[in-house]
């Protein structure tokens, strides 16, 4: 439906500062959409683990190079935000939180719990204690 | 004045019962993702330097056997009821949108297969 006049429309989602809180939550989206894509790369894994030690050798050679290896740590940053924002929204299904305070309070405690756990995760793989 | 819709329109409309399956099981399987993504983060930390036959032999401890395949099986649908809310979202055209979300759905089906099935041959060779 194409109007004959160009009408006013409505002011667009780029004019406004996004709120911490509409950032998080398109990150959600973000963050989940990515991490079904690196579901692949764990099917791959368990198929090479699967293939025999050369194969999984080989695949430890990818996974091991610089950008895997960045990739990796991405994927578990993303993991830990989707599970930090993930249980706020089933805090919000239970009903509650919803006020202006709470909801930027809880913004900073999920940033701040999902890099945590990163570093959590990072300290004790090198120190082979996970 | 009739109030009952007719059953022909309240076909395939998600009845009562049956409306909200979808959305009870994406935040049934993100309560269970919650302790599950254990194995994931340890499966990718053991792919970065640990060796074949010792990550063979975690993988063959029953409580690692069992806790790769539920995160498998729970990512995997919880990846698909999600990627569906996104497509019903930004997908326009009715035809794209159903075509989208079969390739989802069979995508996660096929997958998680794959996965499961990758479990049981390492198994095997233990």
């Amino acid at each position: 439906m194409n109007a004959p006049h160009p009408r006013p429309l409505s002011p667009h989602l780029q004019v406004y500062r996004l709120p911490l809180t509409a950032v998080l939550s398109i990150t959600h989206r973000i963050t989940g959409v990515l991490l079904s894509a690196g579901l692949l790369s764990v099917v791959c894994l368990l198929s090479a683990l699967a293939a025999g030690p050369e194969a999984y050798a080989s695949a430890q050679a990818i996974a091991g190079s610089g950008g895997m290896r960045f990739l990796s740590w991405a994927f578990i940053y993303a993991l830990f935000f989707h599970l930090c924002h993930g249980i706020r929204h089933l805090i919000w299904d239970a009903g509650q939180g919803f006020e202006a305070g709470t909801l930027n309070r809880y913004a900073w405690i999920e940033l701040t719990a999902s890099v945590l756990l990163t570093l959590a995760v990072f300290v004790l793989s090198s120190r082979d204690s996970l | 004045m009739k109030y009952r819709t007719p059953l022909a329109k309240a076909r395939g409309l998600g009845a009562a019962r049956s409306g909200t399956t979808r959305w009870w099981m994406e935040r049934v399987t993100a309560a269970a993702l919650i302790p599950l993504s254990y194995w994931l983060v340890k499966l990718v930390d053991l792919s970065a330097t640990t060796p074949y036959a010792e990550t063979r032999d975690w993988l063959a401890a029953p409580v690692n056997t069992v806790g790769v395949i539920a995160f498998v099986a729970a990512a995997f649908y919880h990846a698909a009821l999600g990627l569906r809310v996104v497509i019903e979202d930004y997908v326009d055209r009715e035809g794209s949108k159903i075509v989208l979300i079969w390739l989802v759905n069979l995508g996660a089906a096929l997958l998680s297969l794959i996965a499961l099935l990758a479990v049981f041959r390492t198994l095997q060779t233990g």
